[in-house]
């Protein structure tokens, strides 16, 4: 499908209209899943480090494998993969992907709807609307979205949970190549119950020892991907958000800046000003 | 009929001798084997055919004889055959052909012959508990024998793993406090040598015993004795498999799929990752014969730590390496380039902001 020039200008006067009301119509209460949400689930203590998964993820999304030389980080050609924290004492793996918020920044920050949190919760990129201003990799709090800077029409590429093998009644690739169930997929609920059991059964395993956290039971207002970690979350490059949704924060820069039009006035009032100016010195100059 | 000593049912498919050819041949597979030119293996050669072949004493203690008998079965080339010719076996008590009195008699006779010459191959844990009873030969524990051999050594070889740090007779509960040669021996400012495995590759011994002989000197050694020849690096670092584990394809369960392809062995607790040899590059007994050629993962037999102590299913440790960190390197230079073309982009600017007005003011001159 997709987008005439005739949509566009509506849809973006639309957004222009709902901009205008300003940031305050950001809900304010604590996002909420979808009732048919799914998940995954990412037990760092349970990983081996084996990268099953980023191949897996390849090939269930069609992207180039690098055999010897594997990716270092995520890329316009590596939607998920395996890092490694290390210290003195202790040695953690983490999977690196899209964190699928329940109030993603990267939705907010799309000024024109490619990227949106479509079926199942699952925030889904759409190349017929995308137009290329990666407010999206400068909104996310996680680093996530990725562009393909080495070709000539780039994609936005990010972990889309295999959308395509979930409406097939499959499961991710990522999910279903882990040896060793370091990662699983399942509804969102029953996930997150199943997160909560494991902390419950095994207090000391996870971190912080005593009283683990589950990282996305409510971080960056929640989101659909969880982790379990042995390690402080921090040190596996999952930033320390607070409950404050992900969203938020970008809704109220992108909003903020057409709050009252604001920006377009300056604008527009600037250019307006320098054409005035130039042109009364050059009519003065020939008159 | 053939002649009976040419004939493969009795000798066991071994030829009993080797032409001039073959010899040659098999020195420089032993020199090359060991990362020695070929003109080193040359003078093997030599060396052996004018005689001067080091006089070796063999000492077995607590072990299968694994470690002899594979060195014997090797098979192409004959090293069986070679051995004997490179080498002096003055003692074996695998190979002896006397008895008793007789070959302790022999052991005596060689150390004299060539006290301080002679290398000491030891073959074998060396138990301690309860005065180091459990092992004795000629009614002397493992312990006597050996300290009293090595003082008269050149060099001690310590080869397989039960001789190397204690092997399979040191696994848990170890009843007989076996330990390695390297730990009897450490007060004595012998050097030794470990060449461990289970069984140790049998041209890393003969490489090493010919350096020695050939050229007088002893290959480099890391901190626990082992030539960094071939064990400076660990398995997984050239294993036929690892273009597997780095597309992250495995075998989970012995027979299903990815094991009937060949894949990484990783997932079935293969200790490749953390075990140092070169079985990946000098295949066993040379017919590819070692556990990940047969798609049994490494269960890291030449390792202390691992071998004989950690489960065969566990995960073994990853170098770190392998894995990208946390925060990735992804370079200055792209920042550093936003920073110029700021600065181009605002000069170009300036530039034709102060043009524009000139301009200007040339036009309201004229």
């Amino acid at each position: 499908m997709s987008t005439t020039r005739r949509d566009l200008i509506r849809g973006l006067a639309a957004g222009g209209a709902v901009a205008a009301v300003g940031a305050d119509a950001v809900a304010s209460e604590r996002p909420q899943p979808p009732a048919d949400a799914v998940g995954m689930l990412y037990d760092a203590t349970r990983c081996i480090g084996c990268r099953a998964c980023v191949t897996a993820c390849k090939k269930a999304n069609n992207l180039p494998l690098e055999l010897y030389d594997p990716p270092e980080d995520l890329s316009g050609e590596t939607k998920n993969i395996i890092k490694v924290y290390e210290d003195e004492n202790t040695r953690s793996y983490v999977k690196a992907q899209c964190m699928h918020c329940l109030d993603p920044a990267c939705t907010r920050a799309c000024m024109i709807g490619s990227l949106q949190k479509r079926e199942h919760g699952i925030v889904t990129w759409d190349p017929s609307k995308c137009i290329g201003c990666r407010y999206c990799q400068v909104a996310c709090p996680f680093q996530i979205p990725k562009f393909q800077w080495e070709t000539n029409n780039p994609k936005i590429v990010k972990c889309e949970m295999c959308l395509h093998l979930i409406k097939g009644g499959g499961q991710p690739g990522c999910c279903e190549a882990c040896p060793v169930g370091a990662v699983i997929y399942g509804p969102y609920q029953e996930l997150l119950a199943d997160a909560r059991g494991r902390v419950e059964r095994h207090p000391d395993r996870y971190w912080p020892q005593g009283s683990p956290k589950i990282y996305g039971e409510s971080d960056g207002g929640g989101t659909q991907v969880l982790y379990l970690s042995a390690v402080p979350f921090s040190d596996l490059g999952l930033p320390d958000l607070g409950e404050e949704p992900a969203g938020h924060l970008a809704a109220a820069v992108q909003h903020g800046a057409y709050k009252w039009g604001i920006a377009p006035v300056a604008l527009y009032g600037v250019l307006a000003a320098a054409v005035w100016r130039s042109h009364r010195s050059s009519g003065t100059g020939r008159d | 009929m053939g002649d009976r000593e040419h004939d493969p049912r009795t000798t066991g498919g071994l030829q009993s001798r080797l032409d001039r050819r073959d010899f040659v041949k098999a020195c420089m597979a032993a020199a090359a084997a060991v990362g020695l030119p070929a003109t080193v293996g040359l003078r093997f050669a030599e060396a052996a055919a004018a005689g001067l072949k080091p006089s070796v004493i063999w000492l077995h203690f607590q072990e299968c004889t694994g470690c002899t008998e594979s060195l014997l079965r090797t098979s192409h080339p004959d090293v069986g055959e070679l051995i004997l010719d490179l080498i002096s076996l003055d003692y074996c008590e695998t190979l002896n052909a006397a008895a008793g009195h007789q070959v302790e008699a022999a052991l005596h006779e060689a150390i004299e012959k060539n006290d301080g010459k002679f290398v000491c191959v030891v073959e074998g844990a060396i138990p301690t508990r309860d005065n180091g009873i459990y092992c004795q030969i000629g009614g002397r524990t493992a312990q006597d024998i050996l300290t009293d051999v090595a003082s008269h050594a050149a060099a001690v070889i310590a080869i397989g793993s039960c001789a190397s740090w204690g092997g399979i007779p040191s696994a848990d509960p170890n009843p007989t406090g076996a330990v390695g040669a390297p730990e009897i021996l450490k007060g004595s400012g012998k050097p030794v040598i470990t060449i461990p495995g289970c069984p140790a590759n049998p041209y890393n011994l003969l490489g090493t015993v010919l350096q020695y002989v050939t050229l007088g000197t002893l290959p480099a050694l890391d901190d626990l004795g082992r030539p960094l020849f071939a064990y400076a690096r660990v398995i997984h670092e050239d294993c036929p498999r690892r273009p597997h584990f780095d597309a992250g394809r495995f075998a989970r369960q012995y027979g299903d799929e990815g094991h009937r392809l060949g894949h990484c062995l990783y997932a079935l607790g293969c200790k490749g990752p953390e075990t140092h040899a070169n079985c990946s590059l000098l295949s066993f007994g040379e017919v590819g014969a070692w556990p990940i050629g047969i798609g049994h993962p490494c269960f890291g037999c030449t390792e202390q730590a691992v071998g004989f102590r950690k489960p065969l299913h566990a995960a073994a440790e990853l170098p770190a390496d392998a894995y990208p960190p946390i925060e990735p390197e992804h370079g200055t230079s792209a920042t550093a380039w936003a920073g110029v073309a700021g600065l181009v982009g605002g000069a170009l600017l300036g530039a034709g902001f102060v043009a524009s007005k000139k301009l200007g003011e040339t036009e309201e001159k004229s």
